[in-house]
């Protein structure tokens, strides 16, 4: 092939490129690769949560959740988390039509409601191991903050995730990265889907029967 | 790499993408294409493949040199050369390198050469996140076998069962390598199998739909979906074995209230399905080699297909199996019973279905042939062993004998083993361009095939005779002498089989006959290309328009297309799967001893995932890249 000729072909294929990745189903790789990551995760959290409802109620020595868990404090929380969902909602939306100025404020506070949730569990925690729920203490503890820590974890990775995008705005290209941003936004939501079950089965179903 | 138009004409390689930055936070990316260098940082699936066989290849051996060790304990009574802890650190380290270490990375390597071929891909669907799955590999691999020279090996058997492997009962280090080991495993194979779904589901050439994949491609997806749903739960509860060792908490913990039978149902919840991840690769692998052999499609494609999903669902529906003496009562007991016996059903509609396709076949018994036949012929017997304990009240007697011990040998080794190594055989001309030897190979397979049958069939006996299994030693009147001397001897013969096998594989390596395009008359895409592969496999991209597509063009006469003149975009190497290894291998390293010095070794762990952050970084940032290649010009070998 001579050289203009490959020269031609090169910037012809390019525009290829950009505009449509080879995909058998006409859905992303990378969409495909986070739905099944998801169901994979739904296994991590389904053997989390199975181990919380097996051991409630199995502690030898309190203090005992119903002593401790805050339904008042953890509702708020609970909004917070859920109120970034629909942040990140509009954060596809706006990267989505290339509204730059929109996009960099959802994800900004997209990312900032994670972190106002990290902080709800920060003091969460704080005020559980004053009360003397500890990891060592007894099996709610152990299962209480595996089950909840990783739940964290996830929220944590997210934020930073979603801030790194925040960050990447400014000097790098968001025109083919929605779908990058589409992904980003199927995790989140899943990370809040998980946390409405861990909130029903951990806070709300305890107090089931109790008298506030 | 360069933008100048001079490496246009001249290397057939050139250029950049402009939103991808050839710099990257390392500088420029790797673009070495020979040496060490290349192999570190390549993304080619073929190459990483060719490197998750040899490091698996090499584990295989590890553990094999463990068996004997155990053998030459067992082959006489009262013997003294391997007692107590070290006997326990020997069969906990072979049942965990067999497993983890060489079979699955081994299958591994068969998902990574073959798969993309076999469905005229490129690539796969992310070669980095390949790369990356490799080398976190290679890390839990190393990192579990460090143990051995830091303080002693894990000892807890495969299945770690607390209280053994927990902090009362195993206050040294041991298990904290096999969790921390085991955790780094499950991410190599998530990510894998992340990666091999979606390049199943999106790669696959047009025209290739769901049934006119090869049964390969078809029980490597199966496979990979039973890992996305199986590893969980055991990384769940390695986590949660964790917690209790590292951190003091009490999931297993009796005093406090916890269950340890919680360990057995999580372990199981992954193990049973953990065994048809590492059997119906090989049943995919025979499925392959068949109908080439017989010169006949496979009889019942439709229902070998669907029989490997059914199987694959039906195996989250078993795993209390492996409990019946646990005391879950008479219901679990008799419900766990009959799904187990179940999976018979579909098992021996494969089986028929493969005396199906070689009846009235012009049968040609080539050495992958005949590790075919010995796959379904041990298979067979390894599953019939498997229904006899279905059943509990027989398991009752057999539970934690050397029948058990016998029965996973005759699946594992009669059944996945046969299958891989048939595979090897197989595709090893399209691997390296040569062929193996076929009289040294035949040498080699029925050595192996006396040898597994001598060490493995007296097991039979000496279980039911009541001989435990993970015993170190027995008194001289228990009446089983003979069958373990016997055992001890077989295994020998065993190992001179597997060493004339890789004594074959080298040797052709460099004299074998050179293969060509489709020594064997194959009936699947891999056959249609050069031996070995170009690095971007397809020069164009196949049009499938049937089941066994190039078989049928080759009857048609449609089978070679030539280049239509588009270069070819491959994406390029990269450092940085390479430095996830390592992150992860220091942050394994840090956790295991924290508790030993949280000064010295929590700054470890916490260096561990900084690298791995930086490393995911920079990955992000420097994007798949891209070259373009002119098929015309390349040689495109990759070794
Ligand atoms: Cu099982």
């Amino acid at each position: 092939m001579s050289h203009a000729a490959a020269a031609v072909d090169h910037q012809h294929h390019h525009e290829e490129h950009h505009h449509e990745e080879y995909s058998y189903t006409g859905v992303t790789n990378k969409k495909v690769m986070m739905w099944a990551f998801l169901a994979s995760d739904c296994m991590f959290f389904g053997t989390l949560i199975s181990t919380y409802i097996i051991y409630h109620g199995k502690s030898l020595t309190g203090p005992y959740p119903v002593e401790v868990l805050s339904i008042p404090v953890t509702t708020a929380s609970s909004f917070v988390l859920l109120m970034s969902s629909l942040l990140m909602a509009l954060s596809v939306a706006a990267v989505n039509r290339q509204d730059i100025f929109q996009f960099r404020l959802w994800i900004f506070l997209t990312s900032v409601f994670g972190a106002i949730f990290l902080g709800f569990q920060s003091y969460e925690f704080t005020e559980f191991v004053l009360k003397g729920v500890t990891v060592q203490q007894n099996l709610f503890g152990s299962t209480f903050y595996t089950m909840t820590g990783t739940h964290g974890l996830h929220v944590a990775i997210g934020v930073f995730w979603l801030f790194s995008w925040f960050v990447y705005s400014f000097f790098g290209n968001m025109k083919d990265k929605a779908v990058d941003i589409e992904v980003a936004g199927l995790y989140w939501h899943f990370v809040d889907i998980v946390w409405i079950v861990i909130f029903t089965v951990i806070y709300l179903v305890e107090f089931v029967g109790v008298k506030a | 790499m360069s933008t100048s138009t001079e490496e246009i004409s001249t290397g057939g390689h050139v250029h950049s993408h402009p939103e991808a930055p050839e710099q990257g936070m390392l500088g420029p990316r790797p673009s070495a294409k020979r040496g060490i260098w290349s192999w570190l940082t390549t993304i080619d699936h073929k190459r990483i493949g060719i490197m998750y066989g040899l490091a698996a290849l090499f584990f295989l051996v590890l553990g094999g040199l463990e068996a004997l060790l155990i053998r030459l304990q067992l082959a006489v009574p009262n013997n003294a050369l391997l007692v107590g802890d070290m006997f326990n650190q020997m069969f906990t380290m072979h049942g965990t390198t067999m497993i983890f270490l060489a079979v699955m990375p081994l299958i591994a390597a068969f998902f990574n050469f073959v798969v993309p071929l076999q469905i005229g891909a490129r690539d796969v669907a992310f070669p980095r996140l390949n790369a990356f799955s490799l080398w976190v590999f290679i890390a839990g691999a190393v990192l579990i076998n460090v143990s051995w020279f830091a303080g002693g090996a894990p000892n807890g058997a495969w299945v770690g069962y607390p209280p053994i492997t927990g902090p009362q009962y195993n206050p040294g280090h041991n298990s904290d390598f096999w969790v921390m080991g085991l955790m780094l495993l499950g991410v190599s194979s998530v990510a894998a199998s992340l990666n091999f779904f979606t390049t199943i589901v999106n790669m696959r050439a047009p025209g290739l739909s769901l049934m006119r994949m090869p049964v390969f491609v078809w029980m490597t997806i199966v496979t990979n979906i039973l890992i996305l749903l199986a590893f969980p739960p055991i990384t769940i509860a390695l986590a949660q074995l964790m917690m209790d060792r590292m951190f003091g908490a009490n999931f297993f913990n009796v005093s406090k209230g916890g269950m340890p039978i919680m360990w057995q149902h999580w372990f199981w919840v992954f193990g049973h399905p953990e065994v048809y991840i590492l059997i119906l690769p090989g049943m995919g692998i025979v499925s392959e080699i068949l109908p080439t052999f017989s010169r006949k499609p496979l009889f019942g494609y439709p229902l070998i297909v669907f029989s490997g999903a059914f199987i694959g669902f039906m195996g989250f529906a078993v795993w209390s199996h492996h409990m019946f003496t646990t005391g879950m009562g008479v219901i679990a007991v008799l419900a766990f019973s009959v799904t187990t016996s179940i999976i018979a059903v579909p098992t021996g509609v494969k089986i028929f279905n493969w005396i199906g396709t070689m009846w009235g076949g012009n049968l040609r018994m080539t050495t992958p042939m005949l590790y075919a036949l010995s796959f379904i012929s041990m298979f067979t017997v390894g599953g019939f062993s498997g229904i006899m304990h279905s059943a509990a009240a027989a398991d009752m007697q057999q539970h934690d004998t050397y029948f058990i011990v016998a029965h996973f040998h005759y699946v594992l080794i009669g059944g996945a083993i046969s299958a891989l190594f048939g595979g090897i055989a197989y595709w090893f001309p399209k691997i390296t361009g040569r062929l193996m030897d076929e009289k040294l190979g035949k040498w080699a397979f029925w050595i192996f095939f006396v040898g597994f049958n001598m060490t493995f069939f007296p097991m039979h006996i000496l279980g039911l005779n009541g001989m435990p299994r993970r015993i170190y030693t027995y008194h001289a009147d228990m009446g089983w002498n003979f069958w373990n001397h016997f055992c001890t001897a077989g295994a020998f013969v065993l190992a001179v089989g597997f060493l004339l096998f890789f004594i074959n594989m080298f040797n052709s390596l460099k004299h074998g006959e050179i293969a060509g395009d489709d020594p064997w008359d194959g009936r699947t895409l891999e056959w249609s290309i050069s031996s070995p592969p170009p690095e971007y496999n397809f020069a164009v991209i196949p049009q499938v328009t049937h089941l066994d597509d190039f078989w049928h063009k080759k009857q048609s006469g449609k089978a070679s297309a030539s280049w239509d003149g588009k270069l070819i975009h491959m994406p390029l190497p990269s450092y940085y799967p390479l430095i996830c290894g390592v992150g992860m291998f220091v942050f394994g390293m840090g956790m295991i001893f924290l508790k030993d010095n949280m000064m010295v070794f929590l700054p470890i762990a916490v260096g561990g995932i900084l690298l791995l952050t930086f490393a995911i970084f920079g990955w992000a940032l420097e994007g798949p890249g891209g070259e373009m290649i002119d098929p015309t010009k390349e040689s495109g070998a990759y070794n």
